[in-house]
């Protein structure tokens, strides 16, 4: 697939990375910035031009006629709806721009039919929609939903004295009386996916798959809260700071936001009247404390500093044992921050990508069984994907015990006219069904990469 | 510094030898030359043994950066010429394994100097080998390991980056096998074109394939003792406009297969190119006219010359030893420009030159408008200073090369232009120089010592002098137990060979 990708910012370069590790599709990017291009096209296999996105001229040169898509994520939305209006009038290919702006936020609709976009990425909402998933219940790490809502994948930090603890795989759904998977487990900065009698240990950080009612149930069991919050200190008024507090409003939590600009903070009143805004500097723990963080039970860090939402989220942690939810701009480093004791860690730019990916990898493969849903679990190590099974698959009916899958591949749900079927071995697979499949290999585009290749 | 990368890819080097290798085998056995098959045989085993032991260990990290690149491709082109030397030394057709050395890496390097004194007493089969060298040099050996081996990962581009002729190398497709590809499809098309066309005006077969192969690389082997001498005007001139066509940056044939003929024809390099050759050829015309029966002969011998020379090919078709000081002058000029970036050619490069003159004159500029604000442009956009600043380290970097190599073979104490034209052909990849090295000369004469500082001066000015300077810099090769600390991004349990990242920061100039 021939992809033009406008803008080399973080965004652009994640996107880059993910999608020319995929063998079918090549690459070109165009930025203003000369060093960022080059940056890009020396790290990975890609060709760049430097200039600007909006020219007609380059975006020929780029070769915009023969290009199935175009990803505008300069950052100007303008520029970004102006490329992509240029490339659809140039060579009719799929265009995907990036809009910010809260501004536009309500005619996101329109201005997508009417420019004829494919998608329309809003970081700042997206990022807050993902906050919002996860405070519904606090004591998961992060919140992922499969087949439309009804499955979920949720991931969660086994406890020292948690009954988990030295228990086998296989053992864990008829030992708590859940039907649920552990589909991923990471430890030591590794993630792999277990086989039946893996053993957990402490600290293992692990993903489960089931539908939302036995979730529930295997949190309950695990003596872990399972109601949401009611309670969210934000510190940072910033975009996703306003797209949050408007949806936690609404379904009724409180929520202070602690804001340090006097005129944003007038802004924020006037926009969230539901919301309590301090005026204050969050990095301050005396502003904190009075304004009743010991009694929260909810703490986002989301201020333009990495370093800093870090130090508070880990501040808050000291306080009170509250849910903690850090916003990391930067993607390097990942790892060593991965292994602060930071429950929830959202970064932007990363489901900004993860967005954009799903959609390319959707279209890369527009016949047979494409990918539904995508999403990351454990970095960019492990993909969960959700397909539909067409007609000519070559997995139906056959019990999945006699399929040869290839390694690291596990089929995690299937999902069979509104029922939601943890597969065992005799199970199989049915023409319309979605399934849920769990895999270390990254880049699958059809569910016939699941096979061993002969 | 990554050893197991730069071994692995030293493997593949091996390993394509022995294939080329067996085109002059196959040239032995055609022409029942059975005395030299044994020796092609035997290094090709060596060759294959070599490449087999070190492609089964697997390199632990794949980090491949702009140090690794320049010296696995300095590394690659020596290994490339010790090997590809062995058979002229086994077989006994050149008896001294430096001057088969020599010989090779003049070959390699498309420098075309050669060491023989009676070519038409050697075997076809090295005589193929020596041209097949010029056309397997002229586009980069590692650029065509990378159209066929397919590697995963942008740093490759490193690799092409250290072997490409010209200032800035830049991907005509996304993807790096993609545009090694291109790339070989054009050369070889242009090459094919050529010798269909030598062969259709009666060119015998095995004269018309090798000197194909030496205008396309731009060489300048000869395929008989006689040089051009033998061929029709019709076939020189064909052989002229040839040399011309592989001295031109290949982007442009590249945009004239995509259609986009303006900004081919657009191209400042191109047309500096162009223009240059034309005044040469005038001057050198009008200069000669008395030397021979006609104007228009005057002509095709001054045309074929400055063809010859600018591209760095180094075919003769008379011996301009014998001309006027001025054209001689005249063709020392063009040694040093070259032909453009990107194509097969070497020198300076015709790109280099325009930034360099466009760069005085931006100085000179300044002088008189001190507070001017000004930048220089070529194909219509500004260069950016990091490639101003490169192309000007560069010309110095050559200038001091070039004094030392004239001082070392001066021990040899022959006269001053025998001295100073030897080290400029073979430093440029042209050839033939003047004096004792003109085009009837040749340079067995020279002291085993001068020959090995010869060949460093052709591989030097083949890989544009970085890479070769590269692996005499120790601190280069500096290692940190061969790991880059990328342990912990190594991935996960299943799938160790997968995740590559790495950054590293080297110039260039895509547009």
């Amino acid at each position: 697939m021939q992809i033009i990708i406008v803008g080399c910012g973080k965004v652009g370069a994640t996107l880059v990375e993910q999608l020319s590790q995929e063998e079918r599709n090549d690459i070109t990017v165009i930025d203003t910035n000369a060093e960022k291009v080059r940056h890009v096209t020396e790290e990975h296999d890609v060709m760049g031009f430097i200039g600007n996105g909006v020219s007609y001229e380059l975006l020929l040169e780029a070769g915009v006629e023969k290009a199935d898509l175009l990803i505008a994520v300069t950052g100007s939305d303008e520029k970004n709806l102006l490329c992509c209006l240029f490339a659809k009038k140039a060579g009719n290919c799929q265009t995907i721009a990036r809009v910010r702006k809260p501004d536009y936020n309500q005619e996101l609709y329109y201005i997508k039919e009417e420019l004829g976009l494919a998608m329309i990425v809003n970081p700042e909402l997206a990022a807050a929609m993902e906050i919002a998933r996860v405070l519904r219940l606090p004591a998961a790490i992060s919140v992922e939903s499969f087949a439309k809502g009804r499955v979920e994948i949720l991931k969660l930090k086994v406890k020292e004295d948690s009954i988990l603890c030295n228990m086998a795989v296989s053992d864990i759904s008829s030992t708590l009386g859940s039907n649920i998977l552990v589909c991923v487990v990471e430890r030591d900065g590794n993630a792999l996916i277990p086989s039946g009698d893996f053993v957990i240990r402490e600290k293992d950080v692990i993903s489960i798959i089931g539908t939302a009612k036995e979730t529930v149930k295997f949190f309950r069991k695990l003596n872990m809260l399972t109601n949401p919050v009611k309670n969210l200190m934000i510190v940072g008024g910033g975009n996703i700071s306003y797209y949050l507090t408007k949806v936690m409003t609404a379904t009724g939590v409180n929520v202070v936001v602690v804001e340090n600009d006097p005129a944003r903070c007038e802004q924020l009143t006037e926009m969230l009247p539901e919301a309590t805004i301090v005026l204050g500097d969050g990095a301050d723990e005396s502003t904190l404390i009075e304004e009743g963080l010991e009694q929260m039970d909810s703490f986002a860090a989301l201020t333009g500093i990495d370093e800093e939402n870090i130090l508070l989220s880990l501040y808050a942690k000291s306080k009170t044992d509250i849910k903690t939810i850090t916003k990391i701009n930067r993607i390097n480093f990942s790892e060593v921050i991965e292994n602060l004791d930071l429950d929830t860690m959202v970064y932007p730019k990363r489901i900004t990508a993860e967005h954009i990916v799903r959609y390319a990898r959707a279209m890369a493969n527009s016949l047979g069984s494409n990918v539904e849903t995508m999403h990351r679990i454990a970095g960019d190590k492990v993909e969960a994907l959700e397909f539909i099974v067409h007609p000519n698959c070559m997995l139906v009916n056959r019990p999945l015990s006699e399929i040869s899958f290839r390694d690291g591949v596990l089929v995690a749900s299937i999902h069979r006219k509104g029922k939601i079927i943890i597969p065992r071995g005799n199970d199989t697979l049915q023409v319309g069904d979605t399934v849920v499949i769990v895999t270390t290999i990254t880049g699958m585009t059809d569910l016939e990469g699941v096979l061993k290749k002969k | 510094m990554n050893f197991g990368i730069i071994l692995h890819v030293l493997g593949y080097v091996c390993t394509f030898e022995a294939g080329f290798l067996v085109l002059p085998l196959m040239v032995s056995l055609i022409y029942r030359e059975f005395y030299v098959s044994p020796a092609y045989l035997a290094v090709i085993a060596i060759c294959l043994v070599l490449g087999f032991l070190i492609l089964r260990r697997k390199p632990k990290t794949k980090g491949l950066y702009a140090k690794e690149g320049m010296v696995t491709v300095a590394l690659s082109w020596i290994v490339l010429s010790l090997l590809g030397a062995l058979p002229f030394t086994i077989a006994g057709e050149i008896p001294s394994y430096i001057d088969a050395i020599f010989e090779t890496v003049s070959g390699f390097t498309t420098t075309g100097s050669s060491i023989l004194t009676d070519l038409d007493a050697m075997s076809h089969a090295s005589r193929f080998w020596r041209s097949f060298t010029h056309w397997v040099g002229g586009m980069g050996v590692l650029v065509f390991i990378l159209a066929i081996v397919p590697m995963k990962g942008g740093e490759f581009v490193n690799l092409m980056r250290a072997e490409s002729p010209g200032p800035s190398v830049s991907k005509m497709v996304p993807r790096l096998r993609d545009t090694a590809f291109v790339l070989y499809a054009i050369y070889m098309g242009l090459t094919a074109a050529e010798c269909v066309i030598l062969l259709f005006s009666g060119m015998p077969a095995f004269d018309a394939i090798c000197i194909t192969m030496g205008t396309a690389g731009t060489g300048g082997f000869s395929a008989r003792g006689s040089g051009m001498a033998d061929y029709t005007l019709f076939q020189q001139g064909v052989i002229t406009v040839f040399m011309i066509m592989f001295g031109v940056n290949f982007n442009a044939y590249f945009l004239v297969l995509r259609k986009k003929w303006k900004q081919a024809i657009r191209s400042e390099e191109v047309l500096v190119y162009l223009g240059v050759i034309a005044a040469s050829v005038t001057i050198i015309t009008a200069n000669i006219a008395g030397m021979y029966p006609s104007v228009f002969r005057a002509f095709h011998e001054a045309f074929f010359q400055v063809g010859s020379i600018i591209t760095t090919t180094g075919y003769a078709t008379a011996d301009f030893n014998e001309w006027p000081t001025i054209s001689r002058v005249v063709l020392m000029t063009l040694v040093f420009i070259g032909a453009c970036a990107g194509s097969t050619g070497g020198g300076l490069k015709v790109s280099r030159v325009i930034i360099m003159v466009k760069g005085i004159g931006k100085e000179i500029t300044s002088l008189i408008h001190p507070r001017s604000v000004k930048k220089v442009r070529m194909d219509g956009r500004a260069v950016e200073e990091v490639v101003v600043q490169s192309v000007n380290a560069y010309i110095a970097l050559y200038l001091v090369i070039f004094v030392v190599s004239v001082l070392l073979i001066a021990i040899d104490n022959k006269d001053i232009v025998t001295t100073f034209t030897s080290v400029a052909v073979t430093f440029n990849n042209i050839g033939p120089g003047l004096g004792e090295v003109g085009p009837m000369g040749n340079f067995y004469a020279m002291s085993n010592f001068s020959k090995i500082v010869l060949s460093f001066d052709m591989l030097a000015g083949r890989l544009e002098l970085l890479p070769i300077l590269m692996i005499f810099v120790p601190s280069a090769w500096q290692s940190k137990h061969g790991k880059k600390g990328k342990g912990g991004k190594k991935g996960s349990l299943k799938k160790p060979e997968r995740s590559q990242k790495n950054v590293f920061s080297e110039h260039e100039g895509i547009c």
